[in-house]
């Protein structure tokens, strides 16, 4: 995985006794909270409704073991013994005193790890594919690329005060698994009829209020060009989003009102300003980014398909995990492994400080010391030896983390909604657990199959409840939490925007209504192949809506 | 009637005004039944906001229950209280402890 070379190692240190100097000042009382707010911003400190919350940038999800345990090390020492794994594959901490965040700072920085550009109109922590370097339909690991964003996306000069965020996602297989639809920009790293990497170019995706699908405005974009092109991009944005206006600040409303034709054109029209000169990505420097990718040295393990299969003999359970939690590898003998921090009844994405150091000696040991945060709220171990799979499983349920559910419907994305988060406005994380435990039958789950449901506690939809093939947003109506459902929205290659089913569903109904909605898939698929996403593409909502309100018609 | 509740700046922890300082906890917050008596809360916010002690200053709506003081608010509420999904953090923690 990548290393700090001498200039990141100088550029943490300087921020973060820049930043320790601030905070200092600012306890101080020499500066005020109006001078230190945007400061504190654009090193991840944000005020909630409990205590500060420090986001700290996982770049492309990858961690090492290392790093995990210091997270670890962070949640027990300054926190309060736990961590919370986001939608944008970071970590953030629910409790930090501010007068410790300096010492937290010089802790990450000493495992490679900052804050820097959590928050504020800037370009955000860069993601990419959970498993990538792993994947076996991947053309080519999408990080490197990712790197050479980070590089040049930090504190870049033209681009730390854009109209607002914006946020950069990248896929290296025609299965996304980066939801770059959804992004600012998306790429979709690929090979042309020569064999040649580039890019297809995603621009104007987004969820919050107004959400939109990405428009592809360019299919091919030699590698060399990206940050030319992603370059011009910004700089249309930069000139022509709207600063007048926060909720249509973001660039799909751009792209939305200038009409893709137009901005396309625009994009265009500046690369060719930009495309030979400096920013031209040197093919030297493209593989010696490469090369801090490279792979860890695969040995074959031929003796895993046996170990495999007589663990499976003797344990349910591990059988279960197999089927759902672990996914195939490029190389034969190789597997990626899901860690659930979904277990039943749990809050997703959360991890304690004694878990986060077990992983981090799981992968270690087993993993090649990889790890991967997911934008599903899980953690990846993306080596492991299919022969060392049952050790890794036993591992796991040790700690609690062995939970057999990925990509079922206990899966949950959740944003911390109403339990912490000053923007919310209805709670997500008990939603969440009880929909968890209503399914909590694994039996059922699997019959059930693929089915991604999401929760948002506000419109700014940090739970992706839009991209849900069930999505559901907590609102406040007249005091009281209601939760309205969506259908049909998809965060992958194919992707869709739920559509609102009908009226909402208070706190105590909404479980009920969901487990509706299940017996109602269940009910009509033509067989247990058919997933729900397909089945609701196929029959629309109406036989939903006549499960949710049909008793409501007749009874008006 | 009114409360008044603000971060505290060095820790981030959810204070109210009660009894001349900033509580912990919201139980005994200073109570504002007039108009008047909310001004006298918002210029004891202004002033503690412009001394540096606490940050996200608001007067908030509460009632007395039981003789303890209460956020009307779900949001506030929470805030008094903790997450209610870890009972054993926040507010609550101690009460239970």
């Amino acid at each position: 995985m990548y290393r700090y070379d001498e200039f990141d190692h100088d550029f943490v240190q300087a921020r973060v006794a820049e930043f320790s100097d601030q905070v200092q000042r600012r306890l101080a009382g020499e500066i005020t909270e109006d001078q230190f707010r945007p400061l504190r911003l654009m090193n991840g400190v944000y005020l909630q409704l409990h205590a500060y919350m420090l986001r700290i940038a996982v770049p492309y999800g990858t961690l090492n073991g290392k790093q995990l345990r210091m997270l670890g090390h962070i949640a027990r020492k300054y926190d309060k013994g736990y961590g919370h794994f986001t939608t944008r594959q970071n970590i953030q901490f629910n409790w930090p005193a501010l007068s410790d965040i300096p010492a937290i700072l010089a802790d990450l920085a000493s495992v490679e790890m900052h804050a820097i550009q959590t928050s504020g109109n800037c370009i955000r922590n860069v993601t990419a594919d959970h498993f990538a370097g792993a994947a076996a339909d991947e053309v080519a690991d999408p990080r490197p690329y990712a790197e050479i964003l980070r590089q040049w996306s930090s504190v870049h000069p033209e681009f730390s005060f854009l109209p607002r965020k914006f946020k950069i996602a990248v896929t290296g297989a025609e299965r996304d698994r980066a939801a770059i639809q959804t992004h600012d920009i998306g790429l979709h790293l690929k090979k042309n009829a020569a064999g040649e990497l580039g890019f297809a170019v995603y621009i104007g995706g987004g969820q919050g209020r107004t959400p939109m699908v990405a428009r592809k405005i360019r299919d091919f974009l030699p590698e060399a060009d990206l940050l030319s092109y992603c370059t011009a991009i910004l700089r249309v944005y930069n000139l022509y989003g709207r600063r007048d206006n926060k909720y249509k600040a973001r660039i799909k409303i751009l792209v939305h009102e200038t009409g893709v034709e137009e901005i396309t054109r625009q994009v265009e029209a500046e690369w060719q300003e930009l495309k030979d000169a400096e920013l031209k990505l040197p093919d030297a420097d493209i593989r010696a980014i490469e090369a801090y990718f490279a792979p860890p040295l695969l040995t074959d393990r031929p003796d895993g398909d046996a170990a495999v299969k007589l663990a499976r003999l003797d344990s349910k359970s591990f059988s279960e995990w197999l089927d759902q939690n672990v996914v195939t590898h490029r190389h034969p003998d190789y597997a990626a492994v899901t860690i659930s921090l979904k277990g039943i009844g749990e809050v997703p994405g959360d991890a304690s400080d004694n878990q986060m150091e077990a992983v981090a000696d799981i992968a270690e040991k087993y993993a090649f010391d990889e790890l991967r945060v997911s934008h599903e709220q899980n953690l990846i171990l993306p080596h492991v030896a299919r022969a060392d799979l049952k050790a890794v499983y036993d591992a796991l349920v040790d700690i609690g983390l062995a939970t057999a559910n990925s990509n079922l419907i206990s899966d949950i994305i959740a944003c911390p909604g109403l339990d912490y988060c000053a923007l919310a406005t209805a709670r997500s994380i008990p939603i969440a657990q009880e929909i968890s435990r209503r399914f909590a039958s694994l039996e059922r789950q699997r019959e059930i199959g693929e089915l991604k449901l999401k929760i948002s506690g506000c419109i700014n939809a940090c739970g992706h409840h839009h991209v849900g093939h069930i999505g559901i947003l907590g609102v406040e109506k007249k005091g009281s939490e209601l939760y309205q459902v969506t259908l049909g929205g998809s965060a992958d290659e194919n992707t869709s925007v739920g559509e609102i089913i009908g009226r909402g569903f208070s706190s105590e109904e909404i479980t009920d209504a969901i487990e509706q909605i299940v017996e109602t898939y269940l009910g009509l698929r033509l067989n247990s192949q058919e997933k729900f996403i397909d089945a609701y593409r196929r029959v629309g909502p109406a036989p939903f809506k006549e499960a949710l309100y049909a008793g409501e018609a007749k009874a008006a | 009637m009114k409360i008044l509740t603000a971060n505290r700046l060095s820790d981030g922890i959810a204070v109210w005004y009660a009894d001349g300082g900033w509580a912990e906890t919201v139980d005994h917050a200073d109570l504002a039944h007039d108009k008047a008596a909310e001004d006298r809360l918002e210029a004891i916010g202004a002033k503690a906001y412009a001394a540096n002690e606490v940050v996200d200053v608001n007067l908030i709506d509460a009632d007395v229950v039981n003789g303890i003081v209460e956020p009307v608010r779900l949001r506030e509420k929470i805030r008094a209280a903790g997450p209610t999904i870890r009972n054993d953090l926040g507010k609550q923690a101690a009460r239970a402890a």
